[in-house]
């Protein structure tokens, strides 16, 4: 049995699709949008701590080791939510009939449903663009007859996706499986005052970016997948080189939507700061996080030629540009964290 | 980037969508401006693309000769490889992978191919066949 709803509020206004550049932090900007507070893509991301930087080479993704440029997938959800108090309800569901059930009756009572999805069977995707990521999120406002009416924060303009696919993505097996999660804003929001949250949700990104005693983490991360890129098997295996190479690029690109590994996102986040705390030297900061942001699209364009082949496979390059990120990215994190 | 930089025209991967991506103007401001696909990522993706049509060509011709089966071909078209249709299926690798061979395909038993069939999210009669 699912438990009781509060009761539900007089109709609002429709639903409002918004694009952002991550799927998570902008499902979550957008049912805050929808509720009344104007919270952005970005403030939710820098709210949640979501920066930061993982090589786990034991974790295999097709063979190529795990490489990530933020948190853990539901991270900004679940930040978000103790950090604004919000009355944010998760659901799993372990048979997919529920799980229809259950969405359908939220639906119908006229709320945003934000749920997690496998990419590869949702259809609305370019074909090309699907692959098996399983913690994808979007939002579902409505249904009519067997579609469901879909907001998916990564692209322009709402769409739809019928029953039988958007049960499939939801209870796909497997890494990273959605069980049919949902989530839903059940209640009124409290009122909280963003301002002083932010000094801490500042400090603790420098902390994990720096400081977390793990190779595989933050910078250290960064310097560890720059030997490793030295190492990498050149002769022996040219292919996987290759696709090793290409791999830093996609985690950078695709999975981390938003370019340059969400750095641009987080420099974003700085901006807006710098003016709640009325702080200019977070615009500097912020300014200096979208220059090393330029430089991760730098390395991005030497490493995708090169997976090409159309340029020649210089692992020394790739790796100095790896190594000069971790030390300005270091040398960042130490100014901001004393700039807050 | 600045909103100058942006790529305006769509790379075919995206399919006439566009993509938010975050800009500075000259004023130092960040805007969010729609990119038509960049240049690293629009690669990079066909080239993961790629990887599994050669994979998946490379099965069926296999198959073909009898010395593979048509799952085989299946998962790598359907971008999958051996751990992820492991976990998609719950079987255990070792498992898969004899199932991959033209004998161990041929001796799956309904319930078995049923496992398959929902994973791939295909009928029983395009799983048993190539192409």
């Amino acid at each position: 049995m699912p438990p009781p709803l509060a009761t539900p509020e007089p109709a609002k206004t429709a639903f409002q699709h918004r694009q952002s550049a991550h799927c998570e932090s902008g499902v979550i900007s957008s049912l805050l949008h929808h509720e009344g507070i104007p919270v952005s893509e970005a403030m939710c991301f820098g709210l949640s701590a979501s920066l930061s930087f993982a090589y786990i080479p034991l974790v295999k993704i097709n063979q190529l080791p795990l490489i990530a440029y933020r948190m853990i997938p539901r991270w900004i959800l679940k930040g978000v939510k103790s950090r604004l108090k919000l009355p944010l309800r998760f659901e799993n569901f372990r048979s997919s009939a529920d799980g229809r059930r259950r969405l359908d009756e939220l639906l119908d009572q006229g709320r945003p449903v934000g749920l997690q999805s496998s990419v590869f069977f949702l259809p609305y995707f370019p074909e090309n663009m699907r692959f098996h990521f399983n913690a994808h999120n979007l939002i579902a406002f409505g249904r009519e007859g067997n579609e469901y009416l879909i907001s998916d924060p990564v692209f322009n303009s709402p769409t739809r996706c019928a029953l039988a696919d958007l049960q499939r993505a939801r209870f796909v097996r497997g890494a990273l499986a959605p069980k049919g999660l949902i989530y839903y804003i059940d209640g009124p929001v409290p009122k909280v005052d963003i301002v002083p949250l932010l000094r801490g949700a500042i400090k603790k990104n420098c902390f994990m970016m720096l400081h977390v005693p793990l190779p595989y983490v933050g910078c250290s991360g960064i310097r560890l997948l720059a030997r490793r890129v030295l190492k990498l098997p050149a002769e022996k295996d040219l292919e996987y080189t290759r696709r090793f190479i290409g791999h830093i690029v996609r985690m950078q690109e695709e999975i981390g939507t938003g370019g340059a590994g969400f750095r641009f996102l987080y420099a974003a986040f700085l901006q807006e700061c710098a003016v709640l705390l009325n702080n200019p030297r977070l615009q500097e900061l912020s300014l200096e996080l979208t220059t090393i942001g330029d430089e991760w699209r730098e390395f991005a364009l030497h490493a995708a030629r090169m997976n090409k082949g159309r340029e020649n496979l210089d692992l020394p390059l790739l790796h100095g540009l790896l190594l000069d990120l971790a030390a300005k990215e270091i040398a960042f994190y130490k100014k901001l964290k004393k700039a807050v | 980037m600045r909103p100058d930089e942006v790529p305006q025209q769509g790379a075919p991967l995206l399919e006439g969508q566009r993509k938010a991506v975050y800009v500075v103007d000259k004023d130092g401001h960040y805007l969010i401006a729609q990119s038509g696909g960049d240049e690293a990522e629009i690669t990079v993706t066909e080239e993961a693309v790629a990887w599994f049509a050669r994979l998946a060509e490379d099965a069926r011709q296999r198959a073909l000769r009898g010395e593979s089966s048509p799952l085989e071909y299946h998962m790598f078209r359907l971008r999958m490889d051996l751990p992820t249709l492991a976990s998609a299926t719950g079987f255990w690798r070792w498992r898969v992978r004899r199932h991959l061979t033209a004998k161990g395909f041929a001796n799956l038993s309904p319930r078995q191919l049923e496992r398959y069939v929902e994973a791939l999210g295909l009928t029983i009669a395009q799983l048993q066949k190539l192409g």
